[in-house]
């Protein structure tokens, strides 16, 4: 009988893609919204991400988020350090400076200063230039993105000038760097170097950058760390998830991308409802008839709700597939929109789908449920 | 008796609308007879024969169809015993307008469970014995009035069912059509161990019943042998 519901829902065409159009516009919204959300969210921690190699992140106990950075002494290096179960500690610098441009004008840059020796954190993606050439004088690397920006329409070449708080920046490579929140482009240079680009203050470092002794756990050295130093300290995952956090309770995005969300949860269950609804009215008789000629209740509820997850699965399908070549298409190349699609948004979609797919139907359930079989010996 | 129903009344509403559409009816159908509801709209034919096939409750009285007592039979049973023994012929056809002719043909044995190749199968059997062998695979739409009517029969008989009910099986059909679907279901329905209800206004297809039972305001006034006796009187 599932067969003669797949055919009963796909004969009348006008009302099927009514129903299948209401799904996908929700679909659509849903997935398309949350990834552009998490897109947002993804810029927000890029620069966690990009920094690999530490698994810990040390800083001043009242930092929230990664760009809220409070400077902490150069000594707190050494304290750290001296916390056993610490594999080895570096120092990292994290700020905005005014880049001085050679034709005068200002740009705000995000500066990253990474620790001379090792240079920890450098940036993986380097495609002209080497990491190694940081250590020459004056020497950074900047993110394409930033160097686009900077110098739009010019080829990229290596050994262009700038200076940050008077000092002169030489560019010796550029890399693929993941796009922040402020969308600043991205200076990288050697700790020492950086700070002299920061403007004057008395504390400059910003995080310290550490690893756990093989065998134990990132966890047990940040209780260890935070026990002895008094400082913040958290895995990676930690500091990502605290900062995404931070977005989420301190600023409107949730709240302007829910409502986003909602209203196409919203619309959608209204369209594919009513439409499916009407499909179920105008054969009513049919039911009629069915139920007439034997037909349980639980083989006419099968029926709509098979319906009803056919036309989610198809609704679920194209929805997702249409926002993803929305991200697909429109996040290439120079393009300014965040869009990120993890697993998750299409798990809430699909939750969503179905609740709408369920709503869409009750009212048609209810109506079949209780008609009368007799209804079709009335002309 | 096929159809043995005593006393049976059947009403609509309550207080100042209450509509008494049957009073005390007593119909009894031999098995291997075909009998016509013949009566004025409004009269309680309908009623009448949707309490006999088991799709709506009487309000008082027996009704045992086939050896069933269908007052006394629960909800379930009550689908069960449809599914099972009825078979129906409805005025408008009722065919499904998204499915062929043989899959229309094929859907009661598809609510018995019976897999859709073995049930197409069996439909197409039924319609070829019908004379709609190559309208298999047409739409209700592209079909006659009387060709969407044989197509209902064909449903109608299908599972083999011991009582079938036409509803006004000829109302839509010309003449011919007509007779031709009175033959049909007569010739094919009506055997020793079944009986055939049709109610209708059509005097046109009277000779074809073995009885006629005359319905008005919710009563039956009379019981015909004699399809011609009772032509020739109205």
């Amino acid at each position: 009988m599932l067969w003669v519901a797949w055919k009963m829902l796909i004969g009348n065409r006008v009302k099927y893609l009514g129903i299948v159009f209401g799904v996908v516009f929700a679909a659509l919204l849903i997935a398309q919204q949350s990834s552009i959300f998490c897109g947002l969210m993804a810029l927000t921690i890029s620069q966690i991400r990009d920094v690999e190699g530490p698994e810990i992140w040390v800083m001043d106990r009242n930092v929230q988020f990664v760009d809220d950075v409070k400077p902490l002494a150069d000594t707190e290096l050494f304290r750290v350090k001296g916390v056993p179960g610490v594999d080895w500690a570096v120092s990292f610098y994290k700020g905005i400076a005014r880049a001085r441009l050679q034709e005068g004008s200002y740009e705000q840059v995000i500066l990253l200063g990474l620790d001379d020796a090792t240079l920890v954190g450098a940036p993986g993606g380097v495609f002209m230039g080497s990491i190694a050439d940081l250590r020459r004088p004056d020497a950074v690397i900047m993110d394409e993105a930033g160097y686009r920006r900077i110098w739009p329409d010019e080829p990229y070449r290596l050994g262009r000038v700038f200076e940050m708080n008077d000092r002169r920046a030489v560019v010796v490579g550029l890399t693929r760097a993941s796009r922040t929140f402020q969308s600043f482009p991205i200076v990288y240079t050697r700790y020492s170097q950086a700070v002299r680009y920061a403007p004057p203050e008395r504390k400059v470092l910003s995080f310290v950058l550490a690893n756990a002794v093989p065998g134990t756990p990132p966890e047990e050295v940040c209780r260890r760390i935070e026990a002895q130093t008094g400082l913040q300290a958290l895995t990676r995952r930690q500091f990502i998830w605290k900062t995404i956090r931070y977005y989420l309770a301190k600023t409107g995005i949730p709240v302007n991308f829910g409502i986003t969300v909602f209203l196409g949860f919203l619309v959608g269950t209204a369209i594919a409802g009513q439409t499916f609804y009407l499909f179920t009215v105008e054969n009513i008789r049919q039911f009629g008839a069915l139920k007439a000629m034997g037909a349980s209740n639980w083989t006419i509820l099968a029926m709509v709700l098979s319906q009803a997850v056919q036309v989610g699965v198809i609704g679920y399908g194209i929805g997702v597939g249409l926002a993803a070549l929305f991200g697909e298409l429109l996040t290439g190349g120079r393009s300014r929109l965040s869009f990120f699609m993890p697993w998750e948004v299409l798990a809430i979609t699909a939750v969503a789908v179905a609740v709408i797919v369920l709503l869409a139907s009750l009212l048609s359930i209810r109506r079949v449920l209780v008609v009368d079989p007799a209804i079709v010996f009335r002309g | 008796m096929a159809v043995r129903a005593r006393g049976v009344t059947k009403s609509f509403g309550a207080g100042g609308s209450l509509t008494q559409a049957l009073r005390g009816v007593d119909l009894d159908i031999p098995y291997g007879e075909l009998v016509m509801l013949v009566g004025p709209s409004g009269c309680g034919k309908t009623t009448l024969v949707s309490i006999i096939a088991g799709t709506l409750e009487p309000t008082e009285g027996e009704v045992v169809v086939l050896g069933d007592d269908l007052v006394a039979m629960r909800s379930g049973p009550k689908v069960r015993f449809r599914r099972e023994n009825v078979g129906f012929v409805f005025q408008s056809y009722n065919l499904l307008p998204t499915l062929t002719a043989v899959e229309n043909a094929a859907v009661p044995l598809l609510i018995a469970g019976w897999g859709r190749a073995r049930a197409v199968e069996a439909a197409a059997d039924a319609l070829d014995r019908l004379g709609l062998g190559d309208r298999l695979t047409r739409l209700p739409a592209e079909l006659s009035g009387g060709q969407q009517q044989r197509v209902a029969i064909a449903r109608a008989i299908v599972h083999d069912p011991r009582l079938l009910v036409c509803d006004e099986p000829t109302s839509a059909l010309d003449a011919e059509n007509g007779r031709i679907t009175m033959e049909l279901i007569a010739g094919i329905a009506v055997q020793p161990d079944r009986a055939v209800i049709v109610v209708t206004h059509d005097a046109r297809v009277y000779s074809f019943a073995d009885r006629i039972a005359a319905m008005e305001d919710g009563r039956i006034v009379s019981v015909e042998t004699d399809p011609r006796r009772f032509a020739s009187g109205h």
